[in-house]
């Protein structure tokens, strides 16, 4: 998972001829493992709890408590409590993860929630900066890793997770909805 | 229609009353313990340039010198949410456990739902309800900007709220918090008092009944419900609780509140009220510089 995410589809599909299309009316618990995937491009647990400890160095115990799961196409949740799969309500949890694309990435609310443990591509912003990325605001700062999704904190009281920021060209583009900006 | 006229004869101190219900409402924010505790929310707010107080009847909850509470950093990381300081009342009175199957009967904006998960230690399941789809979005926003995992949001009419969806046949507890003429918000919103009508008063506290009625039946036997209002009025309060006595298989039980209030009614213009009804709580505005409130504790079960 290193370089920029180009435009470009990365869904796969594992080739079992007996699979159905994503419902994206309703939740569906992610599989455990590829073997018991049923869904074509549905990603697995494994598979997510993989990408965040390959990708920002979060250890798989830290969503022990969670399930995942898909509501319309790559939308993943992560919810704490008991549901039946398929369950088809307006919310289970909170929105999580982005994949059925190339570069995976997670939201802000799950980078706020479950970020802490992150030893890698967090990328540490100054008082200024931390100010105008919650603006929402594109800025040019330096940063020596990957370039991509990079989890965004700043120092109040102990390092603490902002946010993701997409990281191309020397820019640090602030992904922050706009529903979640502040300007403070 | 001077609608606090109407409340004249239960209150004791009239002029305290009417003065309170014309101040504005001094902003509070509750510490979202999902996210941080109560002592890392402090230090924070020590070591920014915004005012605060603790009003101390219920840990984590601050009093914020700032007109806007949202534009803090507590408030984008989801440490704190703003909120009437009364609507911090019947979470902590439902006292829903980690790993219990708690209903939000009518969730939305979210404030008290997610104050229930935090309760909760964000383990078990929350169902929280709204009719409105309008306010759903409202409920989801807040919900996951305070970082709960353990909530199940549904859009369905609480009155016939069915649990097809889930595993599990009844909830262990039940907050009806429930939808009312608002009176109680006035320091808040000024206009609470323009569509209110005796007529409302009557079709407002049908829907409550049966929203209550419902969330007593989806609770299991020796189960809690809360129901809650933000209104003054008896007969959205006392009077519907005093049907559902009648109604349900359920009774009132005494509770621990650390604000000042006043007992609930037992007699409105001329109709009596089963007398358990004093184990319900009223707070007015004068007595604590809040807003209005009614709370009430029902046991599942006599």
């Amino acid at each position: 998972m290193t370089g920029a995410p180009e435009p470009g589809s990365g869904d796969e599909d594992d080739g079992d001829g007996g699979e159905r299309e994503n419902d994206g009316s309703r939740f569906d618990r992610l599989p455990p493992s590829p073997e018991e995937r049923r869904v074509a491009g549905r990603p697995t647990r494994e598979e997510v709890l993989e990408w965040w400890a390959d990708r920002y160095g979060v250890p798989r115990e830290t969503f022990a408590e969670q399930s995942f799961w898909e509501k319309g196409s790559g939308k993943i949740w992560a919810f704490a409590g008991e549901s039946p799969s398929p369950v088809a309500i307006e919310g289970l949890g909170l929105t999580f993860l982005r994949t059925r694309q190339e570069y995976w990435k997670p939201t802000t609310n799950a980078v706020q929630r479950f970020g802490h443990t992150a030893t890698r591509n967090v990328i540490e912003l100054e008082k200024g900066e931390a100010r105008a990325f919650v603006a929402g605001h594109d800025q040019a700062i330096e940063w020596d890793g990957d370039w991509g999704y990079l989890i965004a904190a700043h120092d109040i009281d102990g390092l603490e997770p902002l946010g993701v920021g997409l990281y191309l060209h020397g820019e640090l583009r602030s992904q922050v909805p706009k529903g979640r900006r502040r300007e403070f | 229609m001077d609608v606090l006229g109407r409340y004249e004869p239960l209150v004791e101190n009239v002029e305290a009353f009417r003065a309170a219900c014309e101040r504005p409402l001094p902003s509070v924010v509750r510490v979202n313990t999902i996210k941080a505790d109560a002592e890392r929310a402090r230090r924070t707010l020590e070591a920014s340039e915004i005012g605060y107080e603790s009003p101390g009847w219920q840990p984590g909850l601050f009093g914020l010198d700032t007109e806007k509470p949202g534009a803090t950093w507590g408030s984008f990381h989801g440490w704190w949410h703003g909120q009437e300081e009364v609507s911090a009342i019947p979470a902590p009175v439902l006292d829903p456990q980690p790993g219990e199957r708690v209903w939000a009967a009518c969730g939305a904006p979210g404030s008290k739902a997610s104050h229930l998960a935090a309760l909760m230690d964000d383990s078990g399941t929350l169902v929280a309800n709204d009719r409105s789809l309008g306010r759903l979005s409202a409920l989801r926003f807040n919900l996951e900007r305070l970082g709960v995992t353990c909530a199940a949001v549904t859009n369905r009419d609480a009155r016939n709220f069915s649990l097809q969806p889930f595993d599990f046949a009844e909830f262990d507890r039940a907050l009806v918090d429930a939808p009312c003429s608002c009176e109680g918000t006035i320091r808040k919103n000024p206009d609470a008092f323009e569509e209110w009508s005796e007529g409302y008063l009557d079709s407002v506290s049908t829907l409550q009944r049966s929203i209550t009625e419902r969330a007593i039946q989806a609770t299991r036997e020796g189960g809690r419900v809360v129901y809650s209002t933000c209104t003054f009025a008896p007969e959205e309060n006392e009077a519907v609780l005093d049907n559902v006595l009648e109604s349900e298989d359920c009774r009132l039980v005494e509770f621990d509140l650390a604000l000042d209030h006043d007992a609930g009614i037992t007699e409105w213009r001329g109709e009596e009220f089963d007398s358990s009804l004093r184990k319900a709580k009223r707070v007015y505005p004068h007595q604590n510089d809040t807003g209005g409130f009614f709370c009430a504790r029902l046991e599942v079960g006599g």
